[in-house]
């Protein structure tokens, strides 16, 4: 047998730069109201969200990504060529194949890297997160590039009165590079896929193939419509809140950090009901800042926890070396939670 | 030991008061949670869980919608409580 050379791989990973992008168009409750009947207030008081972005033909899934790769690549300091995989995190790409990152990784000038997508929903950038860093301590990458991205408007049914106003778009993405030093907690990842009813896609894209329009859901006036992402409200509410703080707390462990020592929470953007008794549960001191990004974002599911990032960190409310917790948690169900240091 | 219906009444409306700052001697037993008592949905929810820690009873998602009233609530908990078994 011969002997096979291992590869080698750095001694940690972490998170060398971060970069955002949001669609141009801003869309405030009032353009939701148009087609649900609520009001503004039911809006903000069920979700703390006062507007979103939605995406225009031109801002593609792709278009987004490279944007934000951009501000990433600038951020960690490196160049495109260093880059030796691509992840791309995305529910909301709806040409299946190829791999939308394939086409990312070309237009920002990265040459061959590896590169490809991943579906893990809400928790998609811890899920691609992690895997940057085995890949760069395993040896197969030196920096790689991570990306959420979602055109949720897409997925959205704007008769629903319980999902219209919740979901944005936009792309986030950080540069995962090597560390002399553990800069990327032990993550707390999992699933609970019996619970896989409570957020979901309305229906799969092959009952339009066939043609049965019985099984397609109808607007009012009788017409098939799109594919929506649905939730149970309460239920996705009391997973969120109460087990994801059970997450949370065992990621702040396995990182053997304590929340004195903590100086920011960034949980998935998914409501700002949800994070703020996430913060209640999980007794966070006061000097703890929190992302509360939704307000103005809205959901945008993978691409959240690296937007609130970039944005605490343009606005000041963090500084680079800060340490924090993100989670994500969504369809599947899926999570995951790590506690990082910030670009 | 299983609380009795007056005891269950007066946690109920430490909890509401806790998650809702609804005064503790608003919450009765015709009270509505969503019309009488500014519980919405998702605060329900935190009710809901709170009253499970505080009586030892499990209330599954699909039971919460039938929980109008604090009279639902108290009733759901003094049947279920203790896994169930009604103590006396």
């Amino acid at each position: 047998m011969s002997k096979i050379k291992p590869s080698k791989g750095a001694p940690y990973a972490r998170i060398l730069g971060v970069g955002g992008y949001r669609p141009t168009r801003v869309v405030p409750n009032e353009v939701i109201l148009e087609t649900i009947d609520s009001s503004d207030e039911w809006i903000r008081s069920r979700s703390g969200i006062a507007t979103r972005h939605w995406a225009s033909p031109e801002e593609t899934v792709a278009a987004m990504s490279v944007e934000a790769s951009g501000k990433a690549i600038a951020d960690a300091g490196i160049s495109p060529e260093q880059i030796g995989a691509v992840i791309v995190s995305t529910v909301s790409h709806f040409k299946q194949t190829p791999a939308v990152a394939t086409e990312i990784a070309d237009k920002i000038g990265a040459g061959k890297p590896a590169a490809f997508d991943i579906s893990a929903g809400c928790a998609g950038f811890g899920y691609g997160l992690t895997l940057a860093k085995g890949m760069i301590v395993e040896g197969s990458a030196e920096y790689v590039l991570v990306i959420g991205v979602e055109r949720l408007s897409d997925l959205t049914d704007l008769e629903d009165r319980a999902t219209a106003f919740l979901f944005g778009d936009g792309a986030g993405a950080v540069v995962v590079g090597p560390s002399d030093e553990p800069h990327i907690g032990p993550t707390v990842w999992g699933s609970e896929g019996d619970k896989s009813e409570t957020i979901k896609q309305t229906v799969p894209w092959n009952e339009f193939h066939v043609g049965d329009v019985s099984k397609l859901p109808l607007n009012e006036r009788g017409e098939i419509k799109f594919p929506a992402i649905t939730q149970e409200g309460q239920a996705v509410f009391r997973w969120a809140v109460f087990e994801m703080a059970k997450v949370a707390q065992q990621a702040l462990d396995a990182a053997g950090i304590s929340a004195d020592d903590l100086d920011v929470f960034i949980p998935h953007q998914a409501n700002m009901r949800i994070i703020d008794s996430m913060v209640k549960t999980l007794k966070l001191p006061e000097h703890v800042t929190v992302a509360r990004d939704v307000e103005t974002t809205g959901n945008t599911s993978a691409a959240s926890i690296p937007l609130a990032m970039e944005r605490l960190l343009a606005t000041g409310q963090a500084k680079s070396g800060d340490t924090a917790l993100i989670i994500g948690f969504g369809a599947g169900l899926v999570f995951a939670a790590t506690v990082v240091t910030l670009p | 030991m299983a609380a009795t219906q007056d005891q269950i009444v007066e946690g109920l409306a430490e909890i509401v008061n806790e998650i809702a700052g609804i005064p503790v001697e608003d919450v009765q037993l015709d009270k509505s949670f969503t019309d009488d008592l500014d519980v919405d949905s998702l605060s329900m929810v935190e009710v809901v869980v709170a009253a499970e820690e505080r009586f030892d009873v499990k209330i599954p998602d699909e039971d919460v919608k039938n929980l109008k009233t604090v009279g639902d609530a108290a009733d759901y908990i003094l049947k279920n409580q203790d896994g169930g078994i009604k103590k006396v």
